[in-house]
């Protein structure tokens, strides 16, 4: 009996995560390959980032914490590609390809995904003054490469 | 142009399409959650097991040895007489 509970239990977080994943995949893909600056059409280092992501965020799913699981995705996404992202510097092609992770990270956090200056600057360990000095940057590096 | 429409480009050069997504990133993603959830849950409970013979270990040992009683003297201090 308890066994049965526990086992529907588990059925139906695991039904909560697959439209958790079902709705939110495809924009965390595009934001994982703005940030790896990788193509639509291959994009085998935004997905392994994406699939540790999500591991992550079903592993600590009932932790007691009520944040919203896309931004936890998102943000561990982004930590992720921080941490990584030394290996992988020189981009692949993609819109972003010309710039340096940092600023792709900024970029992407900032303009594509709205978040807040300050908890932007709070997720990489920047100063406020920093993320925003950094967004022009990038900002002016994007348009200088798009129209060149 | 103001800053404010030079954010307003590149936010519509970031907005195109989203890639395809494939099929089963649900199902391994949940798999790998799963299996570093049990991982680090037997490795919790392997540290408590070890911290509890640990603190029973030290308790048997200071029951029996009693180290925070002076040890008996070696020597009879020098008596000089009445």
């Amino acid at each position: 009996m308890g066994k049965q509970r526990i086992r529907s239990e588990h059925a139906a977080r695991a039904r909560e995560f697959d439209a958790f994943v079902a709705g939110a995949a495809g924009r965390l893909l595009h934001v994982a390959t703005l940030l790896t600056a990788e193509t639509r059409a291959r994009n085998p280092y935004a997905r392994a980032l994406l699939a540790a992501a999500l591991a992550h965020t079903y592993a600590v799913r009932d932790r007691g914490h009520d944040e919203d699981p896309y931004a936890l995705t998102r943000d561990g996404l982004a930590l992720r590609f921080a941490r990584t992202a030394r290996r992988h510097r020189a981009g692949r092609g993609g819109v972003l390809g010309l710039l340096t992770p940092r600023e792709r990270l900024v970029l992407v956090l900032r303009l594509y995904e709205d978040v807040p200056e300050e908890q932007t600057a709070a997720l990489l360990g920047l100063p406020e003054a920093r993320v925003r000095a950094v967004c022009a940057r990038a900002v002016a590096r994007v348009r200088k490469g798009a129209a060149a | 142009m103001r800053h404010g429409d030079k954010e307003a480009a590149v936010r519509r050069l970031l907005d195109t399409p989203h890639p395809p997504v494939p099929g089963d990133l649900a199902a391994r993603a949940a798999a790998r959650g799963g299996r570093a959830r049990r991982r680090e849950r037997a490795l919790r409970r392997t540290g408590g097991v070890l911290a509890g013979i640990a603190a029973l270990a030290f308790s048997l040992w200071a029951a029996e040895a009693r180290p925070w009683e002076p040890p008996p003297a070696a020597t009879t201090p020098p008596f000089a007489g009445p």
